[in-house]
């Protein structure tokens, strides 16, 4: 330990040991802790405030977040909301699938696969262009009208299922498309000089790398899509969105809607965190520096 | 098969990329158990020869002849040419989503079908014999250099390829890393394996080939045994590439020998 520092006053800037530079920099981090607390709570009660202090919000209140509205309704709203996860996981079971068959098509070279390509061009092109409340009244209004035996007879949860997934393979297979071009083309010449065909080199080398790196964004469609679920009540269907909608004509309280809100969150939160956690072990896993 | 006809042979091979002609009638012998090594300065087409022997890059004029059979030709499938020539590369190119382990059974797994366990086996031998016997399980980012090359080199082999290509694996790598490379690469050549080496080592080139050939702006422009090629060059521009080559090693010595 250097003499100078020694005994003298704890200063970050100035001349210290390696035990003064190390109390110095714990109590940075501490005063950094501190001012972040504070202005957390400081932001926090300004915004309470000015919400509190508005003319209606005791109305507001009563009818977002009435404690009767949240016991009365959550029974209802839990009914119609467990028909919106079971929209969600079909339709995102669906999307996984047919985006990424469009992406590898997208993404494969060859003559032979041309009119393949333009297919799924205009596809991607069309479904990422119009608007999911239009798809839906096409699908669940437009089908049942051709009369045709096999389309026209389906369920209504069947039509949104349809209209979800035509929309959102369309986004995703953009998606899945992006992360297979980011796999530098050395991978696949490393795949291919072993003998690997194209479609082996695609299904054991390319996807399992851009699959991983694309999971964030896939994650942020799906969310998408959950929320999206709420607009399939329009073909009549007793969603989340349509009885909160109920609960309100009946008890002219809106706690519903704030009831169905949270449903979501509910959903999406450790959704997210789940996945970040799994994309963080596979990181460690595979990392160069981790110990 | 009789035991003149060469392992590798490329006649009159062209390669144009746009307006860029890289390999302007390239004629080559590689004979079984043969140690060929390509010299030559960078842009020499060195790897391109390479790349066109293993069909990644489709050539523009001549043919290719695997054991005397044209892999150049229409008919030819190149993904079951590829089974029989090995690669290595200059940045490795192994799997980073993979273990050793799985890296090495892939092809033979995938492409010979080759049940797990037999794979599995076979790529434990050969991790054994370069030393990675300890790293089967550790992903390839958490190698160092050399292990990683010598984890590609066990790759190739693993699917028992008539012909091995190196191209410049040692460039990559860490001087202190090039010898333990070197040193599989030796072993393998003991062994009798038909390898075709593009490489700036010229030490070593020295030491492990058979032939030598220096490559001109896309023509071999003069080869023969190593003895010869080094000791007494015949064409100017081989002289002149060697005079510079050993310059900068001289060099390179003189400022190791400073600094330490």
């Amino acid at each position: 330990m250097s003499g100078i520092g020694f005994g003298t006053p704890i200063e970050p800037e100035g001349p210290a040991g390696p035990a003064a530079l190390d109390m110095a920099r714990r109590g940075s981090q501490r005063r950094n802790a501190v001012i972040s607390t504070v202005s957390t709570v400081v932001f926090f009660a300004l915004v309470i405030g000015v919400i509190a202090a508005s003319p209606g919000a005791n109305k507001v209140l009563d009818s977002f977040f009435s404690t009767t509205g949240f016991k009365d309704s959550f029974e209802p709203i839990l009914d119609g909301f467990w028909l919106n996860v079971k929209l969600m996981l079909v339709a995102e079971g669906l999307v996984l699938v047919l985006g990424l068959l469009v992406a590898v098509i997208r993404s494969l070279p060859g003559p032979v696969l041309a009119p393949l390509r333009l297919v799924a061009l205009i596809y991607t092109d069309v479904f990422r262009g119009v608007p999911l409340i239009l798809v839906i009244f096409m699908v669940g209004l437009g089908l049942p009208a051709l009369r045709l035996e096999f389309l026209s007879d389906l369920s209504v949860f069947t039509y949104g299922v349809i209209s979800l997934v035509l929309v959102y393979s369309a986004y995703v297979a953009e998606v899945y498309r992006a992360g297979i071009e980011s796999i530098h083309p050395s991978q696949a010449a490393g795949a291919r000089s072993l003998g690997l065909t194209q479609f082996q080199s695609m299904r054991f080398v390319i996807l399992p790398q851009a699959i991983r790196r694309v999971i964030p964004p896939l994650l942020n469609d799906f969310i998408g899509l959950q929320k999206d679920t709420a607009l399939i009540g329009l073909l009549g269907l007793v969603e989340v969105a349509r009885a909160a909608e109920n609960y309100a004509a009946e008890t002219f309280n809106f706690t519903g809607y704030t009831m169905a809100a949270l449903l979501f969150i509910a959903v999406t939160i450790p959704l997210a965190r789940t996945t970040d956690w799994l994309i963080l072990r596979d990181r460690r896993r595979m990392a160069a520096t981790a110990g | 098969m009789n035991a003149a006809t060469p392992v590798l042979r490329l006649e009159r091979v062209y390669k144009r990329y746009g307006d860029v002609e890289v390999l302007r009638g390239i004629d080559l012998d590689v004979a079984e158990g043969d140690v060929v090594c390509l010299i030559g300065a960078s842009g020499c087409g060195k790897s391109t020869l390479l790349k066109c022997s293993n069909l990644i890059e489709p050539i523009s004029g001549g043919r290719i002849m695997l054991e005397g059979e044209e892999i150049t030709s229409e008919q030819t499938d190149p993904d079951r040419v590829r089974r029989h020539i090995g690669i290595v590369f200059q940045a490795f190119n192994l799997f980073p989503h993979m273990d050793v382990l799985s890296n090495v059974t892939l092809a033979p797994r995938r492409v010979l079908g080759m049940p797990q366990r037999a794979a599995e086996e076979r790529a434990r031998d050969l991790l054994d014999r370069f030393g990675l016997a300890d790293k089967e399980g550790e992903y390839p980012d958490r190698l160092s250099g050399g292990q990683q090359q010598r984890a590609a080199i066990t790759r190739a082999l693993a699917m028992q390829p008539r012909l091995l290509l190196l191209d410049e694996v040692t460039s990559a790598l860490d001087p202190e890393l090039v010898g333990e490379v070197l040193t599989v690469i030796r072993e393998l050549a003991e062994t009798g394996m038909t390898m075709v080496i593009a490489t700036h080592e010229m030490g070593f080139a020295r030491q492990i080939a058979d032939r030598i050939c220096f490559l001109y702006e896309g023509v071999i422009l003069e080869q023969g045994p190593p003895e010869r090629l080094f000791g007494s060059p015949q064409e100017e521009r081989t002289q002149a590439f060697l005079k510079r080559v050993t310059e900068a090693g001289r060099a390179a010595d003189l400022t190791a020998t400073d600094s330490s």
